[in-house]
C-alpha cells in the first residue's frame, strides 16, 4: 500500500522535473516581457509533433533530437513574437493576451488538419523501459527526462545570472526604457527572451515524448499545469517555476492515485483557484 | 466637516505620512502644501477610501469612513481627483462626466443634462461629445473636477488641479474652485503653486516628510521659518532674513 | 432602416425550402447569441472570459438533468438555468474581483472554472460522467423539440434579440455607465461612486445567466451533451472569437461576427474539407483583427460615423 504511494510521489517529482522545464519558459517570459503567454501549450505540442516527426519519419531518438529541437523552437519563438504577437498587440495588455490565444487556436487547429485528431506515440523500447530500484520500478524515459530538466533548469538560471546577454535580459525586464537609453533595444531583447522560453518548450517535448502521448489537443491540458506552476511559484520566479513544478507534478500524480482517473485532474485546476484567489504572489513572489 | 486625526502610512521603510491631523470645516477652502513626496496625496488616498491607513482615524460629518471603500465614502459625499488624470480614456468628455451624475441619479436623460451642464459650466462645452483621450492637459484637469463635481459632493478632495497649467488657465481655475464653494461645496486642495493658494485658502497645513509642520493663514505660512527650511533647505530661512 | 434591414435577412429562412440553409441561419444566430452574451461581460465591462463555456454547460446540464431526472418539462429549463448560470457567474465573480483579479488572470482564472466544472461532470454519478446525457427524442412543441429547424432558428431569434436588448440597455442606462466606466478605469470609477466588486459581479452574473440558457436549447436540438460539449474550451473560445471579430463592446459587433464566422467556415469548408481548417483560419482572422481593427468589425461603422466608443483593457 505504502509502495503505492512512494511510487506514485516519485513518478510525480520525475514528471514534475519536466513540468518544471516547460514552466521555466513561461515564467522567463512572463518576468520579461510581462506578458501572459497563452499559447504556451499549442507550442509544447509542436515541440512534441517535432520530436515525434523525427522519431518516426527520420528515426532520430528524441534525446538525440533534443538539441536541433530546442533550436528549431527558440527560431520558432523568436520569429513568432518578432512578426506576430510583438506586431499584433502593440503593447497592450489585452491585446498580448488576445493575440496568444488567437496564435494557439492557429496552431492547434493546424496540426489537427495536417495530422488528424489521434493520439500519437513513438514505438520502441525506450518507452517501456524499466529501472529497478529497490522495491520501485522507475520508467526509464521519466528518469532520462527529469535529469536533463534540471540540468536545464541550471543551465538557463546560470545564463541569466552570470552571462552578459543573461545580465542584459534581465536589465530589460527591469527597465525597458532605461535600457532603450542605453543602446540596447527592448523589442530584440524581447524576441529573444521570447525565443529562450519556447526553446525550452523544444527541449521539454523530446523529453515528454517517450512517456507521453502527443495529440493536436495536449497543448491546452499542458497550458493549464503551466501557469498554475507558475502561479503557485510565483509569476517570474525561477525557484517558484522548479519548486511549483515538482509540487504540480506530485498533486497531479497523488491526485489521479486518491481521486481516480477522471476526478483527478481537478486538482491541478483547484489548486490554481485558490492560489490566485488567496494568495496571488504565490509561494516566491513578491508582487504582481 | 473633516476631522482627521493620527493618520500614518508605511511603505516599506518609508514612512510616507506620519501621525497626520487636519480639520476641514464646512464651507472653507483648506490647502494642504508641501515639497514632491512630502505625503500628500498619499494622505488624499487614504482620506478617500484608495489606501488603508496603518493608523489614524478619518471622521466625515460626524460619521467614521476609516477602512471604508472609496464608492462609499464617495456615496457620502466626498469626492477626490487625481493628480494624474484618470480619464474614461474610450468614452465621450460628457460620458465621462455622466457617470459622476449617475451617482445622484438613476436616470439616463437626467444624467446626461446635467452632465453638460456641469461640463459647459467648466468650459469643457466644446469638447463634451469629443473622445477624452483628445483633452489637453488643462481639458483633462477640468475633467477631473467636473466628474467629481457631477456627484453633487458636499466635499471635494483636489489634488494638483493647476499643475501644468498656464497662468491664465489658472487663473480661471482659481475662480472656478471659488465658485465651487460658493455653491456649498467644502474643498481640500492640494497645491503647490502659492499665489493660487493664498488666492483661495482660508487655511493652510504644510507636510514635509510625511508630518505637518505649520498651520496657518496662508500670509502666516508664507513667513513660518520652518517652511522656508522645508522647502528650500536648511539654513535657507536664515540666509533669506539676512538678505532681506 | 437598419433594423428593417436586419430584420428581413433574418426572415429570410422562414420561407426557404432548404432545411440546411435553415440550419445555417439557426447556427449564425446562435453563434451570435452566445457571442453577445460573451459580449455583456467581456466586451461592455472588458472582463476577458477564457471560460464562458462554464455558464453554457451549466445551463445545458441544468436543462437535461431537471427533464431527465426530475421530469421538469424543458421549457421551465429556460428559467432555471438562468438562475443556475446567473448564480455560477456571481460566484465566480465575486470570489475573483473580490480577490482582485483582473485582465490575464481573470481570463485564466475562469478558464480553470470551466475545467473545475467539466471534471466535475465528468465524474460525478449525478450528471452521469462521461457518458453524458442522452436527452430523449420527443418531439412537440410543449417538449421543446421541433421537427422543423426553423422553428429552433426562431427561438434562438428571440434568445438573440433578448442579449442584444440587453446590450442595448447597457449603452443607454446607468448600469452600463457604471461598467463602462469600470472597464476604463478602476480607480476613476470608484472615485466617483461605483461599487467596483458589483457592477463586474453583476455583468458577469447577467451574462452567465444568458448563456446558460443557449445551454437548454442546445440540449433540446442535439439530445445529447457531455462533459466536453457542455464545458469544453471550443466554446469559450468561440464565444470570445466571435465577439471579438466583430467588435466586443458593440451591440452588433457579435452579429458580424458570427456571420463572419460561419461564411468562413463554410467557405473554406468548400475549398478544404480537412477538420480544423476552418478553425485555423478563425484564429489568423483574429489576430489579423487584433492587429488592425481593434475595434473588430463593427469598430469600421463606429469610426465612418465618427464616434467614440468600444472597449478597452479591463
Ligand atoms: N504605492 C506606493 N508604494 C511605495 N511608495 C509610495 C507609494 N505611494 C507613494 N509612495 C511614496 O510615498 C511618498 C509620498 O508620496 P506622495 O504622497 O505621492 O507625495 P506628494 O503627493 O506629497 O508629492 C513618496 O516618497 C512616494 O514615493
Ligand atoms: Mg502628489
Amino acid at each position: 500500500m505504502l509502495e503505492i504511494y512512494t511510487a506514485a510521489l516519485i513518478n510525480g517529482l520525475l514528471i514534475g522535473g519536466v513540468y518544471a522545464l516547460v514552466a521555466l519558459g513561461l515564467t522567463l517570459i512572463y518576468g520579461v516581457l510581462h506578458i501572459v503567454n497563452f499559447a504556451h501549450g499549442s507550442l509544447l505540442m509542436v515541440a512534441m509533433f517535432a520530436a515525434w516527426v523525427l522519431a518516426e519519419k527520420a528515426g532520430v531518438s528524441p534525446y538525440a533530437a533534443l538539441p536541433v529541437v530546442a533550436c528549431g523552437m527558440f527560431a520558432v519563438g523568436w520569429a513568432l513574437y518578432r512578426y506576430v504577437i510583438g506586431r499584433v498587440s502593440r503593447g497592450e495588455d489585452r491585446a498580448i493576451l488576445l493575440a496568444t490565444l488567437g496564435v494557439s487556436v492557429v496552431l492547434d487547429n493546424l496540426f489537427l488538419a495536417i495530422f488528424g485528431g489521434d493520439t500519437r506515440q513513438i514505438e520502441g523500447d525506450l518507452t517501456f523501459a524499466m529501472w529497478e530500484v529497490g522495491p520501485l520500478l522507475l520508467a526509464v524515459p521519466k528518469v532520462i527526462a527529469f535529469g536533463v530538466s534540471l540540468v536545464l533548469a541550471g543551465g538557463l538560471w546560470a545564463f541569466m545570472a552570470r552571462t552578459d546577454m543573461g545580465r542584459a535580459i534581465r536589465a530589460v525586464a527591469k527597465e525597458p526604457e532605461g535600457a532603450r537609453l542605453m543602446g540596447i533595444r527592448p523589442e530584440r531583447v524581447f524576441a529573444l527572451a521570447y525565443g529562450i522560453g519556447i526553446g525550452c518548450l523544444g527541449a521539454a517535448g523530446c523529453l515528454l515524448l517517450p512517456s507521453f502521448f502527443v495529440s493536436p489537443h495536449v497543448g491546452s491540458v499542458f497550458v493549464l499545469v503551466a501557469f498554475t506552476i507558475v502561479v503557485l511559484g510565483g509569476m517570474g520566479s525561477f525557484p517558484g517555476a522548479v519548486v511549483g513544478g515538482l509540487l504540480i507534478g506530485v498533486t497531479e500524480s497523488l491526485g489521479g492515485l486518491v481521486l481516480g482517473e477522471s476526478l483527478g485532474p481537478i486538482g491541478i485546476s483547484l489548486v490554481f483557484i485558490a492560489v490566485l484567489l488567496l494568495r496571488p504572489t504565490g509561494l516566491f513572489g513578491a508582487a504582481r | 466637516m473633516l476631522e482627521v486625526r493620527g493618520l500614518s502610512k508605511r511603505f516599506g521603510g518609508l514612512q510616507a505620512v506620519d501621525d497626520v491631523a487636519l480639520d476641514v470645516p464646512q464651507g472653507r477652502i483648506v490647502a494642504l502644501i508641501g515639497p514632491n513626496g512630502a505625503g500628500k496625496t498619499t494622505s488624499f488616498a487614504m482620506i478617500a477610501g484608495f489606501v488603508r491607513p496603518d493608523a489614524g482615524r478619518i471622521v466625515f460629518e460626524g460619521r467614521e469612513v476609516t477602512g471604508a471603500r472609496a464608492d462609499q465614502i464617495a456615496a457620502l459625499g466626498m469626492v477626490r481627483t487625481f493628480q494624474i488624470t484618470q480619464p474614461f480614456a474610450g468614452l465621450s468628455v460628457a460620458e465621462n462626466i455622466r457617470v459622476g451624475a449617475f451617482l445622484r441619479t438613476a436616470d439616463a436623460a437626467e444624467a446626461m443634462a446635467q452632465a453638460r451642464a456641469v461640463g459647459a459650466a467648466l468650459g469643457l462645452g466644446a469638447m463634451l461629445d469629443r473622445p477624452a483621450a483628445a483633452l489637453t492637459v488643462a481639458g483633462r484637469k477640468r475633467l477631473e473636477v467636473a466628474r467629481a463635481l457631477a456627484t453633487r459632493p458636499r466635499m471635494l478632495l483636489l489634488d494638483e488641479v493647476m499643475a501644468g497649467l498656464n497662468p491664465s488657465e489658472i487663473h480661471e481655475i482659481v475662480a472656478m474652485i471659488r465658485g465651487i464653494r460658493e455653491g456649498g461645496v467644502t474643498v481640500l486642495l492640494i497645491e503647490h503653486i502659492m499665489q493660487a493658494v493664498a488666492a483661495l485658502a482660508d487655511d493652510v497645513y504644510v507636510l514635509a516628510q510625511g508630518a505637518v509642520i505649520a498651520q496657518g493663514t496662508p500670509r502666516a505660512i508664507a513667513d513660518d521659518p520652518a517652511v522656508i527650511e522645508a522647502y528650500l533647505g536648511r539654513g535657507a530661512a536664515a540666509r533669506l532674513a539676512a538678505h532681506a | 432602416m437598419k433594423w428593417v434591414l436586419v430584420g428581413g435577412v433574418a426572415a429570410v429562412p422562414f420561407v426557404l425550402p432548404s432545411q440546411s440553409m435553415v440550419n445555417i441561419a439557426m447556427l449564425t444566430a446562435f453563434s451570435a447569441f452566445l457571442g453577445q452574451c460573451w459580449n455583456i461581460a467581456g466586451g461592455f465591462g472588458g472582463l476577458t472570459s477564457f471560460g464562458h463555456a462554464v455558464f453554457f454547460g451549466s445551463g445545458a446540464y441544468t436543462g437535461a438533468i431537471l427533464q431527465t431526472r426530475y421530469g421538469v418539462n424543458p421549457w421551465v429549463g429556460l428559467p432555471a438555468a438562468f438562475l443556475v448560470g446567473g448564480l455560477v457567474g456571481a460566484g465566480i465573480g465575486a470570489a475573483s474581483f473580490r480577490a482582485g483579479l483582473r485582465g490575464s488572470y481573470f481570463a485564466l482564472v475562469t478558464l480553470a472554472f470551466a475545467e473545475v466544472f467539466r471534471v466535475l461532470s465528468n465524474s460525478l454519478e449525478f450528471t452521469q460522467g462521461g457518458l453524458g446525457i442522452a436527452i430523449p427524442l420527443k418531439v412537440s412543441a410543449w417538449n421543446f423539440q421541433f421537427a422543423d429547424r426553423r422553428a429552433t432558428y426562431a427561438v434562438v431569434l428571440v434568445l438573440l434579440a433578448v442579449a442584444s436588448g440587453v446590450a442595448v440597455w447597457l449603452t443607454k442606462g446607468r448600469m452600463g455607465a457604471r461598467l463602462a466606466a469600470v472597464r476604463e478605469n478602476e480607480d476613476a470609477a470608484a472615485a466617483l461612486g461605483v461599487d467596483i466588486v458589483r457592477t463586474k459581479t453583476w455583468a458577469l452574473a447577467l451574462s452567465g445567466g444568458l448563456a446558460a440558457m443557449g445551454g437548454v436549447v442546445y440540449g433540446q436540438t442535439y439530445l445529447y451533451i457531455d462533459p466536453s460539449i457542455g464545458f469544453g474550451t471550443e466554446r469559450s473560445v468561440e464565444m470570445l472569437l466571435v465577439a471579438m471579430i466583430g467588435g466586443a463592446g458593440t451591440v452588433w459587433g457579435p452579429v458580424l461576427g458570427a456571420v463572419v464566422l460561419h461564411v468562413v467556415a463554410d467557405v473554406s469548408r468548400a475549398f478544404i474539407a480537412t477538420p480544423g481548417f476552418a478553425p485555423m483560419v478563425y484564429g489568423v482572422v483574429l489576430l489579423v483583427i487584433i492587429a488592425v481593427l481593434p475595434q473588430g468589425l463593427a469598430g469600421v461603422w463606429a469610426q465612418v460615423r465618427g464616434t467614440p466608443g468600444g472597449a478597452r483593457d479591463a
